[in-house]
């Protein structure tokens, strides 16, 4: 488990992650003014960073820093939920196929297939456009509806997994005694797939969060709902960087906040990858070893290396 | 027998995994000889550095190997040690041909063979035409015994024994003077596993090329080499003609081995084998690594620091024991002579 | 999934399901809604006095009056489609879906196309370097480019709108081309001017997708490289180049397979970037239908997008066969 931590990727995506969990949390609770609120009406342009507004003000003279931490908990949350819903769909769809086998798995894989190949966006464009846009969904409903698009990629890889374990020795034996399926799935099986399960939550998590930013920047969902992606989508409204006088308080923070949220989830999940398939971590030899016995620093395949001293004995 | 006939010398060669306090010492100390037609059996239980030894001479070990110690010469005149990508390139194949272990990986799954046929010889014959490397490549098939339109097979659609055939014939490609065969045989049936050594001596014999056999097996060694060389924890222990190891060995693992082996013929006796097992590299015992295991170890062997490979009988063969330092007396099964009838033969053996 | 079919028949086959299904949702939710309201859409918009019977026909044009009721008009959609007709928008009346479409669809092939390919080709090269040469500063481009990947295309678009357009001036921040002083025509002003315009959305998608090649392939590679066949590649004394292809034939296989999965988060993206910078495709054509509820143009637009996709597929199917002829079925 230290070892995990060890990993400068792991430990970059966990502080990066934790920092956005924390915002989720109290960022409504520290804003220091309401989103809506326009501080002024008599000012039409976009205020620069100042003492009073630390990101500036919007068109309207909203406070950027108070929409970035207001609609950081609503992001966060939808795209947290979606992860969860995903993964749990994922992992019933994808070991049960996996398992099964037969026409169970035939028909979970021409679902999964389905959901995987039509294009989600348009797809949740017309979902939330049916909902209607005078509707107000909350987050929960919002992140359901994006991991109904979202499950496919995780199920096949759990199939693909759970096949592959289902002739092994201790499946077999626990079938022998007279274990039950879903016994045997969830207790047997499903421990083995934790770090797929990991993987495809974190991969999903990101994949709910573009979605959902997306979706509010083209205005589908509620944009007086405030998120990030609604931030953009006044921003663009306005033209913020097509401005002379580029208005870049206004678009690059939410459109950063996703970024590294999403940068940190990717990092979690290629320390996990590396965890999990020792050869992508260094090649065995550290950088500092290696250098001071005069050895190359990249290893090449097919010249072993050979230490200065023996070099210069031999 | 003339120094020029030393194709591969190998003086006090020691391999690590990693560096510094975490290094594992997979060899030390290794002094080898590959002589010119000669066929030497590199025998070992798994994790006893034979492989390492063998990759680690013609600079192949993966990474984290690296050689800490020690010289290796091809011929007298090419350092392996020393050789950059470019010297080593023209010496690879041309001269050291390698026959790995499982055929099943060995073979690029997305080309047909005769593409990788043709990849070798034009990497090393530059002048040859399509036409010649095509019907080269068929001459080495038909010399392994696989039709020549097989060519455009993948290796997927071959069956365990024809890759390995096709391995072996891959390694012949060039003539080259050592091919290096790292336990070719133990992957396939046995039945396969008898029809390829007896192709591959039957090579052997016709082009006269030397070998360096890496097996476990230390009754097939005896059968196919000319010498053989035992190691253990890293380290040679014993080395000497193949039927004086066979019927008479000098070193307590070596006699250990061959008493874990049931003989065909004769009367039946109960197998000893040797009890323990191979100790952890990272955490080797003092003094000699096979004490622990040994029945005739004593104070000397826990004590002193381990026993070189001692030269006995006006050196042609040496073992790594301080029973065969002189001063001790040597219990009778360590002191056989070959023509000694050893109960535990099998028949048709060397 | 399960049992990939081996013929192209098969493969074919297995795509029906999912063309049907694509239809199925919007069918339902755009026909369910108040149907009275698309004809009275259309009369405001045309603003014209129409008498009874031209709502009337009106009506019927939209499928709102017949007496078929819902699964009659899907077959009916059905039977327009196989005919090539994709319906009337409502937004554009009284231009048709398909015309419309035919419009804005090569401009966004022409698009994705060469931005998938640059970026495929390019990520993958850069992998395949990032792995051979472990420890070099290529490893450092590994977190810039994941941030690329994380952040969403419309971000990436905007800065690069920001940047280039706005702050130094390269390259124009909208349009497919001038359409102020310039008139479609294969004359070199005209296609200079579309690159032009071209440049920034196209780098757009590709700075946003390529990091997942990158990384991919460069995990691949460096498990490949594992493999004994490349060491014996080594051994054998091949150049370097040719043990790096021997190594990277296999690594591709995955990115190929996974191409799938990639184009459609790609076509997403795309269509994102259009908006962005007002260009004339298909995703720009999707936005103005949401924004005033073309429900017609919608519906083909997602067509043909599901079409596109499957498409695409269907295409990294064949070439996976091509490079793996463990899957080629034996004759």
């Amino acid at each position: 488990m230290t070892r995990l931590l060890r990993s400068p990727k792991i430990l970059i995506g966990l502080c990066l992650s934790a920092a956005f969990g924390i915002v989720a949390i109290i960022g409504p609770l520290v804003a220091p003014y309401n989103p809506n609120a326009s501080a002024s009406t008599t000012i039409s342009t976009p205020q620069p960073p100042s003492a009073a507004h630390w990101l500036g003000t919007t068109q309207v003279q909203q406070d950027v820093l108070s929409q970035l931490l207001v609609g950081g908990r609503s992001t966060i949350l939808v795209s947290l939920v979606a992860g969860l819903v995903a993964t749990v769909l994922a992992v019933l769809f994808g070991v049960t196929a996996g398992y099964f086998g037969g026409a169970a798995d035939d028909g979970l894989s021409m679902l999964a297939n389905i959901f995987l190949v039509l294009p989600a966006l348009p797809l949740l464009i017309v979902i939330f456009g049916f909902l209607g846009k005078g509707a107000s969904p909350n987050d929960l409903v919002i992140g359901v509806i994006i991991a109904i698009t979202g499950w496919a990629f995780g199920a096949r890889q759990l199939r693909v997994q759970t096949l592959s374990m289902r002739n092994r020795d201790f499946v077999d034996s626990a079938r022998i005694i007279g274990e039950k399926s879903w016994r045997i799935m969830t207790f047997e099986i499903l421990p083995n797939l934790i770090p797929v399960v990991a993987t495809s939550f974190l991969f999903t998590v990101i994949y709910g969060v573009g979605t959902f930013t997306a979706l509010s920047f083209l205005g589908v969902i509620n944009t007086s709902h405030w998120s990030w992606g609604t931030m953009l989508y006044w921003a663009q409204s306005a033209q913020a960087a097509q401005q002379v006088h580029l208005e870049w308080w206004w678009f690059v923070p939410p459109g950063l906040a996703v970024g590294l949220f999403g940068t940190g989830l990717a990092l979690l999940n290629f320390g996990i990858d590396e965890f999990v398939n020792p050869r992508l971590r260094g090649a065995g030899l550290s950088g500092r070893a290696a250098r001071r016995a005069g050895l190359p620093r990249r290893p090449q395949l097919g010249l072993t290396p050979v230490l200065r001293s023996a070099r210069r004995a031999s | 027998m003339n120094s020029s006939d030393i194709l591969i010398s190998v003086r006090g060669l020691c391999v690590d995994y990693g560096l510094g306090d975490e290094a594992v010492h997979a060899v030390v100390d290794a002094d080898l000889e590959l002589r010119r037609g000669e066929t030497l059996g590199l025998a070992g239980e798994s994790g006893s550095g034979k492989s390492t030894l063998a990759y680690a001479i013609t600079r192949l070990l993966r990474p984290p190997g690296v050689i800490t110690a020690g010289s290796a010469y091809f011929g007298s005149s090419v350092n392996l040690l020393t050789a950059g990508q470019r010297e080593l390139r023209g010496l690879r194949w041309n001269e050291i041909a390698v026959v790995l272990q499982s055929s099943m990986n060995a073979l690029n799954p997305v080309l047909s063979i005769g593409t990788q046929f043709s990849d070798v010889l034009r990497a090393h014959r530059p002048d040859m035409s399509r036409a010649d490397r095509r019907a080269r490549s068929g001459e080495l098939l038909e010399m392994v015994g696989i039709p020549a339109d097989r060519l455009s097979s993948y290796p997927h659609e071959l069956s365990g024994g024809m890759r390995q055939r096709v391995m072996i014939a891959t390694a012949l490609a060039l003539d080259p003077s050592v091919v290096i065969m790292d336990e070719p045989t133990t992957a396939l049936d046995v039945v396969t596993q008898r029809e390829i050594l007896e192709e591959l001596m039957a090579l052997r014999d016709r082009l006269g090329f030397a070998v360096l056999f890496i097996s476990h097996d230390l009754s097939l060694l005896a059968e196919i080499a000319d010498s053989i060389a035992v190691m253990y924890a890293g380290r040679l222990v014993e080395r000497a003609g193949a039927s004086a190891v066979f019927r008479a060995p000098r070193h307590p693992y070596s006699l250990g081995l061959l008493s874990s082996f049931p003989a065909l013929h004769g009367p039946r006796l109960a197998m000893e084998g040797i009890p323990g097992s191979p100790p952890d590299l990272r955490s080797m015992p003092s003094g000699c690594p096979f004490h622990p295991r040994c029945g005739y170890a004593f104070d000397r062997c826990r004590s002193d620091p381990p026993p070189p490979l001692l030269d006995l009988d006006a050196d042609t063969r040496a073992a790594a024991c301080w029973l065969q330092d002189g001063r001790e007396a040597v219990p009778a099964e360590l002191a056989r002579t070959a023509v000694d009838a050893v109960p535990a033969d099998s028949g048709g053996r060397a | 999934m399960s049992r990939e079919p081996r013929t192209s028949i098969g493969r074919c086959a297995r795509s029906a399901p999912t063309s049907q299904t694509a239809k199925t949702p919007i069918k339902h939710s755009r026909r369910s809604r108040r149907r009275a309201r698309p004809a009275l859409a259309v009369l405001g918009r045309v603003q014209a006095q129409e008498s009874k019977q031209a709502i009337a026909a009106l009506e019927l044009q939209y499928g709102v009056l017949t007496k078929t009721g819902l699964w009659g008009q899907y077959v009916q959609y059905w039977s327009h489609l196989l005919h090539g007709n994709l319906g009337t928008s409502l937004n554009f009346y009284p231009a048709s879906v398909g015309g419309l479409i035919r419009a804005a669809l090569p401009w966004t092939v022409a698009l994705v196309g060469v931005a998938t390919v640059i970026s495929f080709l390019l990520g993958t090269l850069l992998g395949v370097a990032a792995a051979w040469r472990r420890g070099s500063w290529l490893d450092g481009l590994l977190p810039a480019m994941t941030f690329f990947q994380a952040a969403p295309y419309f971000f990436v678009a905007i800065l690069a709108v920001a940047l280039f357009a706005t702050k130094l001036g390269w390259f124009p921040p909208n349009s497919g081309y001038d359409t102020t002083t310039l008139n479609p025509g294969l004359d070199w002003p005209f296609v200079s001017n579309v690159l032009d315009h071209a440049v920034l959305p196209a780098v757009t998608i590709v700075l946003a997708s390529i990091a997942g090649w990158i990384i991919g392939m460069r995990n691949m590679m460096i498990t490949t490289m594992d493999e004994d066949y490349v060491l014996l590649a080594q051994a054998k004394g091949l150049s370097s180049r040719r043990v790096i292809s021997y190594a990277a034939r296999n690594a591709l296989l995955p990115s190929v397979a996974g191409f799938s999965l990639a184009i459609g988060f790609i076509v997403s993206g795309a269509l994102l970037t259009e908006i962005v910078f007002s260009y004339p495709g298909v995703g720009y054509l999707l936005f103005t239908a949401i924004g005033s509820d073309d429900y017609p143009l919608l519906q083909g637009i997602f067509l043909i997008i599901t079409l596109a996709v499957l498409l695409a597929n269907l295409a990294a199917d064949f070439v996976y066969a091509f490079l793996d002829p463990r899957t080629r079925q034996e004759a």
